[in-house]
C-alpha cells in the first residue's frame, strides 16, 4: 500500500473517534433536558455547569479532528 | 481546483515588513518582524472593540440609549458569570475575562465574512491565548497561596485509598488544561470555516455543468447560508466557553483544594 493511502485511510480512522464525543454531547444536553423538564425553576442555575460538560467532552472530539487534519495536512 | 481548497484560506500572507532583528550582515539568521494579514484582523478586532465601547458608553446617560445597553448587558452577563463561577475575590479578573471573551467574540463574528481569515482558526493565536490564562492562573495561584496552591490536586472528601488514584489523575490533568483549552477554540473554528468553503466549492464544481448544475447549485447554497447561521452559534459558543473555563481556572487559583 502507498503511503499516500495509508495516511487517507488513516485521517478517515481517526474521525471515528469524534462519534463518541457525538454520544457524549448527546447525553449531556439529553439529561439536561430531561432534568429541566422535571424541574424547569432550577435549570437556569445549572446552565453554566451544562456548558461547562459539553465543553469537556467535545475537546475529545476535537482532538481525533486534529489528528485527521495532522494526517491529511501537515505529515 | 485552487478555488475550491479548503485550507487556502488559511494563508497568512505579508502586509509589510519592519525590518530584521539580530542576524549577521547578509542578512542570515534573525528574524523578520512583519505585519500579516492575521495582524491586522487582530488590529480591527480590537479597534472594533474598543471604539464600540467608548461610544457607546460615552453619553453616560442614566436612561441607557439603545448602543449603551448592548454595552451594559456584557457588562453584566460576563461579570455575573464571574461572580458566580470565581466568587467575588474574581471580580478583579473581571478586566482580563471581558477583554478575552471580546477579543473572541468579535475576531469570531469578523472571520464569518467571506474573504476573510479566522483569526482562532489558527493554533497559534488560540495557545498564546491559553498560555496566557494558563500562566495567570499559575503566577496568582502560586503568589496569593504559596505551596497551598498544590492543594488544587488534591480534591477534599476523598478517603485516602482513593486519593492514590484521583491526585496523578489531577496532575496529569492539569497540563492538559491549556492543550484542550486551546485546541477546543482553534478545532471549532478550523472545521466551521473549511466546512463552509467545502459546501461552496460543491457550487463552483457544479456551475459549469450548465442549466442543471445551475439548479443543483441551490442545494449546497442553502446548506452554506444554514452553516454560516450555525457558525454565529459555534463562534459566540466558543468565546462562552473559552471565557467560562477562564473563569473556572481562575477559581482554582483563588481556592484551590475544591
Amino acid at each position: 500500500m502507498e503511503a499516500e493511502a495509508a495516511k487517507y485511510i488513516g485521517a478517515g480512522i481517526a474521525t471515528i473517534g469524534m462519534g463518541g464525543a457525538g454520544v457524549g454531547v448527546g447525553i449531556i444536553f439529553g439529561n439536561y433536558l430531561s432534568g429541566a423538564l422535571r424541574n424547569p425553576a432550577a435549570a437556569a442555575s445549572q446552565f453554566t455547569n451544562l456548558i461547562f460538560g459539553f465543553a469537556v467532552t467535545e475537546a475529545l472530539g476535537i482532538f481525533s479532528l486534529l489528528v485527521a487534519l495532522l494526517l491529511l495536512f501537515v505529515l | 481546483m485552487a478555488g475550491t481548497d479548503p485550507i487556502s484560506q488559511f494563508k497568512i500572507y505579508d502586509l509589510f515588513s519592519f525590518g530584521t532583528i539580530g542576524g549577521d550582515a547578509d542578512g542570515n539568521g534573525g528574524f523578520e518582524l512583519v505585519f500579516t494579514n492575521s495582524s491586522l484582523l487582530m488590529l480591527i478586532t480590537v479597534s472594533v472593540i474598543s471604539f464600540y465601547l467608548i461610544l457607546s458608553t460615552r453619553g453616560r446617560g442614566l436612561v441607557p440609549s439603545r448602543l449603551q445597553l448592548v454595552s451594559e448587558m456584557s457588562y453584566e452577563f460576563i461579570a455575573n458569570m464571574v461572580r458566580s463561577t470565581a466568587g467575588n475575590e474574581g471580580m478583579k479578573f473581571f478586566p482580563f475575562v471581558f477583554s478575552l471573551f471580546s477579543f473572541i467574540l468579535i475576531s469570531n463574528m469578523i472571520g464569518l465574512f467571506p474573504y476573510i481569515l479566522t483569526i482562532s482558526s489558527h493554533i497559534i493565536i488560540t495557545v498564546a491565548l491559553a498560555l496566557l490564562v494558563m500562566t495567570i492562573v499559575i503566577v496568582y495561584g502560586v503568589m496569593k497561596n504559596g505551596f497551598g496552591f498544590l492543594k488544587m490536586f488534591v480534591p477534599s472528601g476523598i478517603p485516602l485509598p482513593v486519593l492514590f488514584i484521583v491526585v496523578p489523575i489531577e496532575v496529569l490533568s492539569f497540563p492538559s488544561r491549556p492543550l484542550s483549552l486551546s485546541l477546543r477554540l482553534f478545532g471549532n473554528m478550523l472545521a466551521g470555516a473549511i466546512v463552509v468553503k467545502v459546501f461552496s466549492g460543491f457550487m463552483v464544481m457544479l456551475i459549469p455543468l450548465g442549466a442543471l448544475g445551475i439548479l443543483g447549485a441551490i442545494l449546497p447554497l442553502g446548506m452554506t447560508i444554514a452553516l454560516t447561521g450555525l457558525e454565529f452559534l459555534v463562534g459566540a459558543l466558543q468565546a462562552f466557553v473559552f471565557t467560562i473555563l477562564t473563569c473556572v481556572y481562575l477559581n482554582d487559583a483563588i481556592n484551590p483544594g475544591h
